[in-house]
């Protein structure tokens, strides 16, 4: 085959294996809350149906660059190389997790693999991308920052003040707006003006005269160019660019917020659950990100069906194998809980 | 040999003492480093010093980004309730993120602002927030009452590890007094004792220091023997030395310039119930700013707000708690 948008056949293979990585690794956080009730406790919030826009974004990356995402933040280090199964057990909250239980879910991290923290307070997490990009430009590291985030926080006074100070001060950053087109429960037609105008979320990129693109987040080579460029710009020292990643998340915001003993599932998707809209979820279950991207890569030749199922089948195992490794991981010791207060 | 410094200039001494050494020292903030003549500009750069928006969420929060990535950020707020506007990353992001990542990162930043501005400053730039904040594990607090202190907190914070919060008190920014020859730093969460005494134990922070040892000159021409503690940092806070204290006089005054129930004092009289209370003579008095905003007019906001009268009069009322009692 030919190389694809200058990706090499193994790239590739790469890229549409963090993919289902991604989807298969949600599947199980999903599947964990019917079949191990209480594992998992609190929010958790998936990333299923991101996975052209987190894997295309970062395989712009070079080594050292930084990953600063949201809440919704189990892919990125998926693809970063955190061990999954470290992931799982944080989750499960367990004492093999990555933050040895002191997160869970919405506040992961692994400054090892270049992704330092997530807040679970919306937006915030965007000034610390600019942060570290601060950093990155004083100590001359030349690292490029990449700040993930969805379409709701970029109505937080946090998005809007760190792009403007973010221009002024030409910082290595790259804003990813990841318009999932609802924000928690709410359609983003009910609380944008861009979007309740029929313009592009990217148009805030105006306000503080830095280039704003809107890109189709289904399409993993499509984010990669896009993605790209901005990393480039970054990189050469002209400052951050805003990208606007569309695509829809198949699973709802969060799993139901409810008080003990009642447990806690996933419920339907807001867009059937609160909206009745039933078709428009069916439209985005039909433009899956992972099946246009092996449509691809079994068409241009990358790789043929039995190759793409062995790699399904691998992803399948490794999963299983990390929920093994998670339910199997000791609960920390309580008074562990006095650990880390102060530094 | 001591040299007098003011107050405002000992903070400063302290930041350009830090620069010098350790280049991961950062500074910014609004309406500062606006041109090339600013002498932090001049001394380090517009890399290390910068100017911002008035954006305090982008701040503090780039603050903490840069902190986890090897800065040592010291943000300049001016005025403690703009903080407020940014309320989130200081409470609920920069002392949160170590804990939640299970010790993988840490959060070395400074945010300095002055506070307790009781020349007509009104309801919205006089207040004493730090009882928002000496409460959230994580977070440190520090409030210095003189140059000595306020040269030698500043340059432990910026040392510090852990997010600080750097409070210093508008009254006393012209203050001169001595500050130590050398590299003179004043550790977190050990209390000084000011002034020595027998009859009762006050405890003061900042701008309440000077008053309260005004207070103990008033005393003193009674034959009344108070001793000042100033905690210097509300969190950590020194609990043993004024337990000490208590000990030996077996009576305390608590002053503080917030209102009653959002002041350190509220916190310390619980300590001095939970650990000292076999050692009280009488009960614990409170001088706190009364329970209203800060009013505009003079008179009004000194009657408001704690002054060497009201401790004097507080100190004699535990006093007489123990000759009705003998």
């Amino acid at each position: 085959m030919a190389a694809q948008n200058g990706l090499g056949k193994d790239r590739l293979i790469w890229m549409y294996t963090q993919m289902c990585r991604i989807r298969e690794f949600e599947e199980r956080v999903k599947r964990t809350f019917v079949e191990h009730p209480g594992a998992i406790r609190g929010h958790a919030h998936l990333g299923d149906g991101a996975e052209a826009s987190i894997v295309g974004a970062l395989a712009t990356r070079h080594e050292t660059d930084l990953v600063m995402p949201s809440y919704r933040c189990h892919g990125y280090p998926l693809v970063l190389g955190t061990p999954a199964r470290a992931l799982m057990a944080e989750i499960y909250q367990r004492k093999d997790g990555i933050c040895k239980g002191f997160g869970g879910s919405m506040h992961l991290s692994d400054p090892a693999h270049h992704f330092p923290t997530a807040s679970g307070i919306i937006g915030q997490g965007i000034a610390h991308a600019a942060g570290a990009a601060y950093a990155a430009q004083v100590k001359k590291t030349g690292q490029v920052v990449y700040s993930f985030f969805g379409d709701g926080s970029s109505k937080q006074g946090a998005f809007h003040e760190t792009l403007n100070l973010a221009a002024v001060w030409k910082l290595p950053v790259v804003f990813v707006l990841e318009n999932n087109e609802y924000q928690a429960y709410t359609h983003v037609a009910l609380e944008d003006a861009n979007a309740m105008a029929g313009h592009p979320l990217s148009q805030k990129a105006k306000a503080y005269s830095i280039p704003g693109e809107t890109v189709d987040g289904t399409d993993v080579l499509k984010v990669y160019e896009v993605v790209g460029k901005a990393a480039e710009r970054a990189r050469a020292g002209q400052g951050p660019s805003l990208v606007e990643s569309k695509f829809y998340r198949f699973s709802p915001h969060g799993n139901a917020i409810t008080v003990p003993p009642v447990p806690t599932q996933f419920q339907e998707h807001e867009s059937i659950e609160v909206y009745g809209r039933k078709p428009e979820f069916e439209a985005a279950q039909k433009n899956d990100p992972i099946s246009k991207f092996r449509a691809v890569l079994m068409g241009n030749g990358t790789f043929t069906e039995a190759e793409a199922k062995r790699i399904e089948d691998g992803v399948r195992q490794e999963m299983e194998e990390v929920v093994k490794f998670a339910l199997a991981s000791p609960l920390p010791a309580p008074e562990d809980a006095l650990n880390y207060v102060w530094a | 040999m001591p040299r007098e410094m003011m107050f405002a200039e000992a903070i400063a001494v302290a930041i350009t003492e830090e620069m010098q050494r350790d280049p991961n020292v950062v500074f910014y903030g609004q309406n500062m480093a606006m041109t090339d003549r600013d002498p932090f500009v001049k001394k380090f750069g517009k890399d290390r010093v910068r100017i911002t928006p008035i954006s305090e969420t982008a701040e503090l929060g780039i603050a903490i980004g840069a902190a986890m990535s090897g800065l040592r950020p010291v943000v300049e707020l001016y005025m403690s309730e703009f903080m407020l506007v940014a309320f989130d990353e200081v409470v609920n992001e920069a002392p949160r993120l170590r804990y939640m990542s299970g010790g993988q990162v840490q959060v070395p930043v400074v945010f300095k602002a002055g506070f307790g501005f009781a020349a007509g400053w009104a309801g919205q730039h006089s207040n004493c927030i730090y009882g928002m904040m000496m409460g959230i594990p994580g977070l440190k607090v520090a409030l210095p009452s003189n140059a000595a202190d306020a040269l030698g907190l500043m340059k432990s914070a910026i040392r510090d590890n852990n997010p600080v919060i750097y409070l210093h008190h508008y009254m006393l920014m012209l203050d001169k007094s001595p500050v130590p020859d050398g590299d003179h730093l004043v550790p977190f969460g050990v209390a000084d004792v000011k002034r020595a005494g027998k009859d009762v134990t006050i405890v003061a922070t900042a701008w309440m220091v000077k008053k309260s040892l005004l207070a103990a000159e008033m005393l003193a021409k009674e034959g009344i023997s108070a001793e000042v503690i100033d905690p210097r940092t509300v969190a950590p806070l020194d609990v043993a030395t004024i337990v000490e204290s208590v000990k030996k006089t077996g009576r305390l005054v608590l002053v503080d310039q917030a209102p009653r129930h959002s002041s350190a004092a509220v916190v310390i009289a619980g300590e001095i119930a939970d650990q000292g209370f076999k050692y009280l003579k009488a009960p614990v008095k409170m001088v706190t700013a009364l329970d209203t905003s800060v009013p505009y007019s003079e008179p009004m906001e000194s009657f408001v707000l704690p002054s060497e009268q009201k401790i004097v009069d507080a100190v004699k009322s535990v006093l007489a708690v123990h000759a009705a009692a003998v």
